[in-house]
């Protein structure tokens, strides 16, 4: 059963969020016997209280407080105070996503290596290597039900997939099928298989995809090891003298501050949060924020190279119906310059709802070259492109010189510009996934500009070197041995796939070392 | 919220259909009122000018056109624009002063007496970076799309986990390709 721990008890291991990593972590150590404190910014909402409705369950579980953005990307110009789209909830976004759940390939760690030295571009080698992650990869795999692994059977195909195969044979694209999902395709793990509602981004009624919130959450609570504290928003990391973190500070689900004591601080609230924390968590010891020696923490920022492209054909396709992203082409996921960009993009199925389709397929676009395209919204077929983006230092959260959230604590600055690598690998993208439409017919295509972030990263990222970066190879920040970082900020770069498997592989891992470390007495 | 309603009082639809073609216009002003020959509806208005209402519901056709959709699911979906400028003056200022330049711009007859979509899109064009314009498109988009009423004209089907989702209703029964 849930263990209360005490304010004052400073033996407990402190997570701030309970998304993919925290979540995932705070379960690990809890299975281990440490005992677990997770502060959550939101609201503790069960599966089904979830809503089949786009912007009703957008209010119901997205993260709101404002936020603002600058530099040369559209979303600043669209939707200026929304760059990103997560969630602020128990179970964090693995509520919203889709369950796309691939491993990086061996390149993808050693990018300065492989890749070169890119203009304009931050790139640099993981400290860690392919070798060192399969073994969590594995324990990541069966832990989420990914299908195509542990001899689980795919997903079946819906008729957006339908689609997009036949495009893919089309052009003679060999690896594609309904992809690796966190989604089950028969009941496993004490869930249900997938009904093909639908709504796979408004969070699964059925339980059927894998969510922190259903699975390693209360797995970690039967353990009786594990607190999960729903609204509690944190504020700040204290630190001793010695410069050892102590304590949390957060406001409680009154709007009370309230201050957590702790052996260990892991943060986990996700690429905008997570550094904002340690800037906001300054000190006359450390007055350039926690854990930022090198200067790197708020720096970095990715978001993957994404961008949409849907088409219209002349016969009903209702694309809408089953799952959202069940089907894949990764034969463009190769780093192969000779196409003009280094690194490479997957393509994924993509359906929206009519409410997110007006207001994403060309936003601020309006008239009849708009509508037209609304009014065959059941004949159109959608894909979705994720690439690795380059890391760039200007690409960064910062914090906002002059607006306060309602707890008096600046609110992040979001800025970003493409990257020239990162536009070339959109158009080669565009072109290929609307040559796949156009060879089954499709009479109108659209390259879709990139929504608000779905997938936000790198912002507090891992090196050897601790001049490079702001943790180490094991999510343990350079300059203080006691806190940790434990989501996907810590990516050194972004690799062309969906992130959140490589989020839970790394958390397992780093539970294993933060209990050797304990037991050894190190922190 | 919204005083959409069928068969005003007081006005009989024969009545309507009379005045309707007496002022040669699908939309007509009574009193404080929008009211649809066609379609037989009436919006009250309650801050914003009823001109200002009638001209506003031929905008968001003209911004988001879609012959399909009855005027009644525009008028719904500039409708909070009235509330608003209700509680907040500038907000009526903007919107009150935005239909009026569009007027002014629109020559003698005003903006609805333009009588191709052509020559109101033109119009619109020029001020389309405008606080106004942006307004009214911004909640257009959420204010019209968002109305469970006009999903089924674009074939959406909405919620489906009460019907057991798609399993077994279609989710793969594309038949053309
Ligand atoms: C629509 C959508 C679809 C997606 N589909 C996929 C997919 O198919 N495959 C894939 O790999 N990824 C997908 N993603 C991305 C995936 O959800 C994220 O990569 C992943 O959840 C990130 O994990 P995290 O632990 O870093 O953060 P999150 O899961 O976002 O969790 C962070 C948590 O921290 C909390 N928090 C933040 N700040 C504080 C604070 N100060 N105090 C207390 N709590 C705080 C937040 O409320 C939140 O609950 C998708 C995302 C979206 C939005
Ligand atoms: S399509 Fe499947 S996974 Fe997605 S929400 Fe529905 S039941 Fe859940």
């Amino acid at each position: 059963m849930p263990a209360p721990y005490d304010l004052n008890d400073d033996s407990v291991v402190v997570i701030i969020g309970s998304g993919a990593g925290g979540g995932t972590l705070g379960n690990e150590l809890a299975q281990k016997g440490i005992d677990v404190v997770i502060l959550e910014a939101g609201p503790r909402i069960e599966y089904d209280e979830f809503i089949n409705d786009e912007w009703d369950s957008f209010g119901q579980l997205a993260w709101l407080d404002n936020r603002t953005t600058g530099g040369g990307w559209r979303v600043h110009k669209d939707f200026p105070n929304l760059p990103a789209w997560i969630v602020k909830a128990v179970g964090g976004t693995t509520t919203h996503w889709a369950g796309a759940s691939l491993r990086f390939q061996e390149h993808e760690f050693k990018t300065l290596t492989n890749y070169g030295k890119v203009e304009g571009a931050n790139l640099l080698d993981w400290p860690i290597t392919l070798a060192d992650l399969e073994p969590y990869y594995a324990k990541a795999e069966d832990k989420m039900g990914v299908t195509r692994t542990n001899d689980i059977e795919g997903l079946p195909g819906n008729n957006n997939f339908k689609v997009f195969k036949a495009g893919a044979d089309k052009l003679g694209y060999k690896e594609c099928h309904t992809g690796r999902m966190a989604i089950n395709s028969a009941d496993r793990d004490g869930r249900m298989g997938c009904q093909q509602t639908g709504f796979c981004f408004q969070g699964c009624k059925w339980g059927a995809k894998w969510s922190t919130l259903y699975t390693e959450i209360p797995k970690g609570e039967t353990t009786g090891k594990l607190e999960v504290r729903p609204s509690s928003h944190v504020l700040k990391i204290e630190h001793d003298d010695s410069g050892k973190v102590t304590s949390v500070v957060y406001a409680d689900k009154d709007g009370k501050t309230q201050s957590q004591k702790a052996r260990i601080v892991c943060v986990a609230g996700n690429s905008i949060e997570s550094p904002r924390l340690l800037l906001n968590s300054a000190s006359s010891k450390f007055p350039d924020g926690l854990a930022n020696s090198s200067g790197q923490v708020g720096k970095n920022y990715m978001r993957h190279t994404t961008g949409s492209v849907y088409a219209i054909f002349d016969k009903p396709v209702h694309f809408w119906r089953g799952t959202t992203m069940a089907g894949i082409v990764r034969d463009e996921a190769r780093h192969d310059p000779s196409r003009g960009f280094v690194g490479g993009y997957e393509l994924e199925t993509l359906a929206l709802g009519l409410p997110f389709m007006a207001a994403f397929l060309d936003p601020g676009g309006w008239g009849r070259s708009f509508t037209t395209a609304l009014d065959h919204y059941d004949k159109m077929a959608g894909m979705w492109i994720v690439g690795e983006d380059m890391p760039q230092e200007q690409n960064a959260v910062k914090l906002h010189g002059e607006l306060k959230d309602k707890y008096g604590m600046p609110i992040p600055d979001v800025w970003f510009t493409d990257h020239p690598n990162d536009v070339a690998m959109r158009n080669h993208a565009y072109k290929q996934g609307m040559a796949m439409y156009d060879a089954v017919g499709a009479t109108r295509s659209f390259p879709t500009p990139p929504y608000p972030s779905t997938h936000n990263l790198g912002t507090n990222r891992m090196s050897e070197k601790a001049s490079d970066g702001v943790v180490n190879k094991w999510g343990q920040t350079h300059d203080i041995k006691n806190l940790f970082v434990s989501d996907g900020s810590q990516f050194t770069t972004g690799g062309a796939e969906n992130p959140t498997l490589t989020i839970v592989a790394l958390a397992i891992r780093q539970a294993d070392y933060i209990s050797e470390q304990m037991s050894a007495k190190s922190i | 919220m919204v005083t959409i309603y069928q068969g005003r009082s007081g006005l009989s639809r024969r009545e309507l259909l009379k005045r309707g073609s007496a002022a040669g216009a699908l939309l007509i002003i009574s009193g404080s009122a929008v009211l649809s020959t066609g379609e037989a509806w009436g919006l009250e208005s309650t801050a914003l000018k009823p001109e200002t209402l009638a001209t506003l519901i031929q905008m968001a056709r003209d911004i988001y056109p879609h012959d399909q959709v009855p005027d009644k699911f525009y008028a719904i979906a500039i409708k909070s624009h009235d509330e608003q400028a209700g509680k907040d003056a500038a907000h009526k200022e903007l919107i009150e002063k935005g239909i009026a330049d569009l007027d002014q711009k629109s020559g003698a007859g005003g903006y609805t007496g333009l009588g191709w979509e052509d020559e109101r899109v033109a119009i619109l064009r020029q001020i389309e970076e405008t606080p106004f314009f942006q307004a009214i498109r911004g909640g257009l988009v959420v204010g019209l799309y968002n109305q469970k009423e006009v999903w089924p004209i674009f074939g959406y089907e909405g919620e489906s986990y009460s019907k057991g989702g798609y399993i077994a209703r279609g989710f793969d029964d594309i038949e053309w390709l």
